[in-house]
């Protein structure tokens, strides 16, 4: 099961003087229980291949098919229906996701994704108490609360588990920890992990923190002016230096440090991801000089 | 005489009301004319209530805050307070009020009544300082972050401000836009003496100043040169800050034995004793082998 | 979908149009105006329309703009033409049941009709060739000496003027909120009048909020840059007239005197 990019092509205003094409021929194959990294900087075409991912744009050429169901399926109203129910396999957070919340308490917000659904009142409690423990926000104590009297790390938290409340396959992250400061960062970072290993979710994130990237995934997409350069482990990735540069992307702070020991001349094995592993690296040279 | 000048000020939103809350409890810091000082803080802990102080876009509930000799409470000073005193904001879009590039920047010096011919001057100099000279007559929403944050500087070199407030300027932007403002505002305060007070929660951003003023639940709790303050993992990690990578692998190293002098936080610096031991060592070994 | 919507109709360009002064164009359109009204021969209408099309020509405006501009209007046009056509009384020329058509019907009709299109053309020329900042600028001017009766000339001129700045920023962020909203199963094309009433609410609230923050936060930087009314501000752009305009104004009047000429010595 995955989600998989046919020959993608998407140009903005076509046959205007404004066109513009933001993806050309992409073809991707996102595996089920993957944790994907996309990065890019601005303008790359990251956006746009994010909401092709679950049916907001409609490619100008190729098909998204979503395990294997066209998204954009049309003709009979079966095909129509899979599209629809397919769409909604894909969860999608934007960047900045507070923007979206609109109801009276955090309780009536979450539930809008699966009332939206069709679902009966006690299934869509569930859910709602469900998906607010996935995000660590306490149920009873925040249930009644306005979304617009908590903190930004607690609005961004409420707006995740409105997304989760509709239990996708697929989770889409746009750079899910922009604008909250170290200690909200890592508690999202971690729950985000969490509901990967434990609920089996894949991931697919936007980030332009190489280091969160190189911690987090296991496979990295770089992409730049609409097209895919690479996708593939981040171990080889990192490594894949013309490609960074082409991109306009730079290496996880780790590597870089550990290149340039290098080249004061300690012998250092510069594959390393996480801090701990560039310990490790440096311990061994260390011993070994 | 110090430039700013901030005597144990307090101050609390909704005073007497039940959400009554103090954003910032006795703060007490001077800033020097030409200085570059940074204030780093977790979100929350009062450091854009802070910069607001300075050029009296809020005022000391208590205490009493000073600009130039100025008191930012006399109604007739903030006038002259905000045309020396400029300030970026965090969010890009929300603080350029003309619908085209030039005439954005224009908005301070006519505010201040300069001729006609005076204020197309300082605009056409503002612009260049900034780099922004091409885009004179764009439309503000077809630029990027950084370079509606470099128009939002150049609104304030149009007043002809001797001082810059920028509250979190880099927050919304992504690597590129972060790295074109900060190094404007490295170069106006090399080239032109200008005194920043740049407020982020980026470490590697303060890393540029003179001096970092920490800031916690209100209070100051740290202030120093970069290396006083980023030498100290253990510290950074309290106040819910990153630390600089070099900083916490000489923290980890020096738990596993290893002699690395105090101080570290430059990538290069740690090399440089790496290095030093590294050879040392080599040294020792060869010593042991020719006896 | 939102992103194709253009606010005002400005066209850029470089000719003599373009190059008046916006004030100057704003007096002259409410003197055709008026003369649209005041000269009613079949010969004034010819010159009017002769001079519209000759300034659509001259200013580089595509001609299917024009025809665009009319369009919204095309049933009130209609709608006129055929009222009057029915309700003039005079020499018949067909009858539908209870409705009369008469010859002085017909040319009623025609003449009101022309002069709908015409007061329609003659003001989408002032919007095509002034860009809305201008066009600003020189409603603030005109509107200055009523500031002694009480009317705010600078307010609504900065209202326009912020108007004009944040209208792409809001339409892009509509677009996002209704992305947003879409991706949790809202559905704003289908269902009756009410329940696409309800599909709203999830835009505007989030946009309302978004941008009474906006309005905060801008307040807030223009205080910082020492906004404080319109007493005392200067302006880096003033507005002159040069000798284009004096040129037009000359056209004009000597348009309008062959105009009286003819309407009143047959």
């Amino acid at each position: 099961m995955s989600i998989e990019f046919k020959n993608i092509t998407y140009t903005y205003m076509p046959g205007t003087p404004f066109e513009r094409t933001a993806l050309r021929d992409v073809n991707l194959v996102i595996r089920e229980g993957s944790f994907t990294a996309i990065a890019g900087h601005t303008g790359s075409g990251k956006s746009t291949l994010l909401q092709h991912l679950n049916g907001l744009m409609s490619p100008s050429a190729g098909q998204v098919l979503v395990d294997g169901v066209d998204l954009n399926g049309r003709g009979s109203r079966e095909a129509k229906r899979a599209a629809m129910e397919a769409r909604h396999k894909v969860g999608m957070v934007f960047q900045y996701a507070e923007h979206q919340l609109f109801e009276e308490t955090v309780f009536a917000d979450i539930a809008f994704g699966p009332r939206n659904l069709g679902l009966g009142e006690e299934e869509i409690a569930g859910r709602v108490q469900e998906a607010m423990g996935w995000v660590g926000l306490d149920y009873e104590k925040f249930k009644d609360a306005s979304p617009f009297q908590l903190s930004g790390g607690q609005m961004r938290r409420v707006a995740i588990a409105g997304i989760l409340a509709l239990h996708p396959k697929y989770l889409v992250l746009d750079e899910p920890t922009a604008g909250l400061d170290a200690a909200g960062k890592e508690k999202l970072i971690k729950e985000i992990v969490q509901l990967h290993r434990k609920k089996k979710m894949t991931m697919i994130f936007v980030s332009h923190n190489m280091d969160d990237i190189a911690c987090l995934a296991d496979k990295v997409i770089f992409m730049e002016q609409g097209r895919v350069l690479l996708h593939d482990t981040p171990e080889k990735a990192f490594r894949a230096k013309e490609i960074l540069r082409e991109a306009g992307l730079c290496p996880p702070q780790i590597c870089s440090f550990l290149e340039e020991l290098k080249a004061a001349g300690v012998p250092v094995d510069t594959n390393a991801l996480t801090v701990e592993q560039g310990i490790e690296n440096i311990m061994e040279a260390m011993g070994r000089a | 005489m110090s430039f700013i000048e901030l005597e144990n000020v307090s101050h609390s939103y909704h005073r007497g009301q039940e959400h009554e809350f103090s954003a910032l409890r006795g703060v007490s810091l001077s800033i020097s004319q030409g200085e570059f000082v940074a204030v780093l803080g977790a979100n929350g802990s009062g450091k854009s209530t802070l910069a607001k102080h300075l050029n009296a876009l809020l005022l000391p509930t208590e205490g009493r805050c000073l600009v130039a000799g100025m008191d930012t409470a006399d109604m007739e000073a903030a006038w002259k307070i905000r045309q020396q005193v400029g300030m970026v904001f965090q969010n890009p879009d929300n603080q350029i009020i003309a619908a085209v590039v030039e005439d954005d920047i224009a908005f301070g010096p006519e505010n201040l009544g300069i001729p006609p011919e005076e204020i197309r001057h300082r605009v056409d100099e503002a612009l260049e300082t900034v780099h922004m000279e091409k885009y004179r007559t764009f439309a503000p929403h077809l630029l990027s972050g950084g370079q509606k944050q470099r128009i939002a500087i150049a609104g304030a070199l149009a007043m002809e401000t001797n001082c810059l407030v920028l509250d979190e300027p880099t927050a919304m932007l992504d690597p590129q836009g972060r790295a074109e403002v900060l190094s404007t505002v490295e170069r106006l305060h090399r080239e032109k003496g200008i005194t920043v007070v740049y407020i982020t929660h980026f470490m590697e951003e303060a890393a540029a100043a003179d001096r970092i003023v920490v800031m916690e639940k209100g209070r100051i709790v740290g202030e120093g040169t970069p290396r006083e303050i980023f030498a100290r993992p253990d510290r950074l990690r309290k106040w819910n800050l990153d630390a600089p990578l070099a900083a916490e692998l000489a923290a980890k190293l020096r738990e596993r034995g290893f002699r690395l002098p105090e101080g570290i936080y430059e990538n290069k610096e740690l090399v440089g004793a790496l290095a030093h031991l590294a050879s040392g060592r080599k040294a020792m070994a060869g010593e042991q082998r020719c006896p | 979908m939102l992103s194709d919507i253009t606010i005002g109709q400005y066209f850029p360009g470089n000719s003599l149009l373009h190059r008046m002064d916006p004030r100057v164009k704003i007096l002259l359109l409410l003197f055709f105006i008026i003369g649209v009204f005041v000269f009613d021969t079949a010969s004034s209408y010819l010159l009017f329309s002769a001079l519209t099309v000759a300034c659509f020509i001259f200013s580089r405006i595509p001609v299917r703009m024009m025809l665009k501009s009319v369009r919204p209007l095309l049933w009130i046009i209609l709608f006129t033409f055929f009222i009057h056509l029915f309700s003039t009384p005079g020499e018949e020329i067909a009858r539908i049941w209870i409705f009369g058509m008469t010859w002085e019907g017909l040319r009623q009709g025609c003449f009101i009709s022309l002069r709908l299109v015409l007061l329609i053309l003659l003001s989408s020329l002032l919007t095509f060739t002034t860009s809305p900042l201008k066009l600003t600028d020189a409603m603030e001017y005109l509107l200055s000496p009523l500031k002694k009766l009480g009317v705010p000339a600078h307010e609504l001129a900065m209202m326009m003027t912020i108007a004009l700045r944040f209208i792409p920023t809001l339409v892009e962020e509509t677009d996002k909120i209704m992305k947003a909203q879409q991706s949790r199963g809202s559905d704003f094309t289908t269902g009756n009048i009410l329940q696409k009433a309800r599909h709203i609410v999830p835009i505007l609230v989030p946009l309302f909020i978004s941008s009474f923050r906006r309005a905060d936060d801008l307040a807030m930087a223009m205080e910082a840059r020492c906004y404080h009314g319109g007493e005392g501000r200067t302006q880096m752009k003033m507005l002159k007239v040069t000798s284009v305009d004096y040129l037009a104004c000359g056209g004009s009047i000597l348009f309008g005197g062959l105009l009286a000429f003819l309407q009143w010595n047959p």
